[in-house]
């Protein structure tokens, strides 16, 4: 019982995870209408920059905060060179042209870093675990992850439908030329917008790296997932990517963790044992599928974003 | 130059020519890496004029089609390991399984439009990248040796370079032959039709959604076949023939050479393919002179840093590809021809 209410907790903190991930993929989508494959590679350098700023400053806050920093540069500094020139262009543009620029990001970064991965050790006073329930201890890493990531929801939840930025942000996607004609400098807001998505990559990717290695490549494996997170949410729908990235993440981490039993006591040892990690990785894209099959659109389709 | 004797077909029948003379070439130099290298160029190319069917005819665009590479490979190398190498069951096997995939496949995505396309297509094909990387019994990551190809009885005998390479050729040659043949059919019509207005198609009774599922499954079962010869040529198989960045390529390729062109994708493979081999070259001879030839030397193994920008730059300034290109510098020609 313990174990499993572990699992849902990894489940929970993996699925905010992706949820940093497919926000970012899903505004810049619903918003700039621009496909970002390069999103993992932002991911990737905010790992990056955290295990680096983390050794210079000798503290993990204040390399987080700069790694931060970091990715919202690059990632406006892409918008400006790069991607302002996709956005009037069609999708297939946009996929190749950020894949262009992955295969630059991660060349770079095993030019500046070198091919080895790196890690990023925690600070004493987040590497115990804290007593959740009498008898019930989790790691507080895990834990802060949580606390944080629900934190930058609510913030995005209130930047979005609550600020005048965030009006000016959704009445930017639902007509570019009438906002700029109003005298919003429409392109200073999308500039501002893919930081943000760049950002929350990179917030994603620099509280993984304590938890992963930070390597090359890292960023393709979770795109995926995010890919998949947004397509079951709902293109453009930032509630729709959160629902979904909870239920990926519980199902993914549940699934790792007990189907291989569950499979057991239906097959022979050693069949359950072979197909158990084939099978128990196909369990998200079976829920994609399901969810197609029901809803094309996704389960909060753009519609009502 | 007016008619059937303009640029771009004089191009594709230098390539065709070119290709066809190509072991002559090999064996009278006794270049055998050039043979070997052109082995593989030719059947990427087969993969990218499969994916040229339904990304450049047919407007779908799939970013999962190296999963039928994969597929089709491991139908070879899984039932090599069991012990069977006949080609005559292995090759059926391969492209039912890769048939059977693009239809449950296309079935499910063809729901879909525009980038619920690409990212549903690309994530069923990480969805088999991950399948096939579970198979501790088939190598799991570390892939699976092939220690005997696919044997057909003699005197075709595909161990042996020059023929596996005619095989190939002949096999891509046919593919192009076929997707041509297709698209001027009523059927491609049809796909094209729905590909500019699927709306209007409909409209006037045409049942789309079938049409491009028929479309979809042919291309997935050619690109499953080119995955057969691709496991053939190399005497393995591995996760990493379909990972997704392999699905990019073929795309890259389709691009470069010039969408719903029937030439255009074998075009785009040589030049992606020769790009990647020589790159690393170019960069060490034009950074000589200015680094210094070990720095140059050193900066040639990271030559992925100038090849995305180049993506990039193609994407951004050479629409319509190198066969856009050549149709340009034809009508130049015949434009000063007439003055």
């Amino acid at each position: 019982m313990t174990l499993f209410f572990e699992q849902c907790l990894n489940g929970l903190q993996f699925g905010l995870l992706l949820f940093l991930l497919a926000a970012g993929l899903t505004l810049v989508f619903g918003i700039m209408d621009l496909v970002n494959l390069a999103h993992g590679s932002l991911y990737m350098l905010g790992a990056y920059f955290a295990a680096t700023f983390s050794v210079w400053t000798g503290n993990f806050v204040f390399g987080a905060v700069l790694a931060l920093a970091a990715t919202l540069v690059v990632g406006m500094a892409v918008e400006v060179i790069v991607m302002r020139r996709l956005y009037s262009r069609d999708h297939l543009d946009h996929v190749l042209g950020t894949f262009g620029l992955i295969l630059f990001f991660d060349e770079s970064v095993r030019l500046i870093w070198g091919p080895a991965g790196l890690s990023l050790p925690l600070p004493p006073w987040l590497s115990g675990s804290v007593q959740i329930l009498s008898g019930f201890q989790y790691s507080a890493y895990r834990l802060a992850i949580i606390v944080v990531t629900l934190g930058v929801a609510a913030f995005l939840y209130i930047l979005v439908m609550r600020t005048r930025i965030g009006m000016l942000v959704r009445a930017g996607a639902s007509n570019r030329e009438m906002v700029g004609a109003l005298g919003v400098n429409i392109k200073l807001l999308y500039t501002l917008v893919f930081g943000l998505g760049a950002a929350l990559a990179g917030l994603a990717g620099l509280m993984q790296a304590p938890i992963l290695t930070v390597q090359i490549g890292m960023g393709e494996n979770i795109l995926i997932l995010a890919f998949v997170v947004t397509v079951i949410g709902g293109i453009g729908s930032i509630r729709g990517a959160l629902v979904a990235a909870l239920l990926v993440g519980v199902l993914d981490t549940l699934g790792r963790a007990f189907f291989p039993d569950i499979l057991r006591t239906m097959l022979s040892p050693t069949a359950a044992s072979a197909l158990a990690p084939a099978l128990s990785s196909m369990l998200i894209y079976l829920l994609m599928a399901i969810v197609l099959v029901i809803k094309p659109e996704g389960l909060f389709s753009a519609g009502n974003k | 130059m007016t008619g059937v004797l303009n640029v771009r077909n004089l191009t594709a029948a230098i390539l065709v020519i070119g290709l066809v003379l190509l072991p002559v070439y090999s064996h009278l130099a006794g270049d055998r890496f050039v043979l070997t290298l052109f082995t593989r160029i030719v059947i990427m190319a087969m993969a990218a004029t499969s994916l040229n069917l339904i990304l450049g005819y047919g407007g779908m665009m799939s970013f999962g089609h190296a999963a039928y590479l994969g597929i089709g490979g491991y139908a070879v190398g899984m039932l090599a390991h069991e012990g069977i190498y006949s080609g005559f069951v292995q090759w059926p096997v391969a492209i039912a399984a890769s048939a059977l995939f693009a239809l449950v496949i296309g079935a499910l995505s063809l729901r879909t439009r525009g980038v619920y396309f690409i990212m549903i297509t690309l994530a069923f094909a990480q969805m088999a990248y991950y399948l096939v990387s579970g198979l501790a019994r088939y190598g799991g990551d570390d892939g699976l040796t092939i220690y005997k190809r696919s044997q057909f009885i003699e005197p075709l005998n595909l161990s042996n370079k020059i023929q596996f390479y005619y095989l190939c050729l002949a096999l891509l040659f046919a593919t192009i032959f076929l997707i041509w043949r297709l698209i001027n059919s009523r059927f491609g019509m049809a796909v094209q039709g729905a590909r500019s207005n699927e709306t209007r198609m409909r409209a006037i009774g045409f049942p789309t959604y079938r049409y491009r599922l028929a479309c979809f499954v042919i291309a997935g079962t050619l690109g499953g076949l080119s995955g057969v010869l691709l496991a053939n040529h190399g005497d393995f198989v591995s996760p990493a023939m379909m990972y997704w960045t392999r699905s990019g390529d073929l795309i890259i390729m389709v691009v470069l050479g010039g969408m719903a062109t029937a030439f255009g994708p074998l075009i785009g493979a040589i030049a992606l393919l020769l790009l990647e081999e020589f790159l690393p070259l170019i960069i060490k001879v034009a950074g000589t002179p200015f680094f210094g030839s070990s720095a140059a030397a050193r900066g040639s193994e990271y030559w992925m840093i100038v090849m995305g920008p180049l993506l990039l730059l193609v994407v951004l300034f050479a629409r319509g590809g190198i066969d856009g290109m050549l149709a340009k510098l034809g009508a130049k020609v015949s434009a000063k021809e007439r003055s």
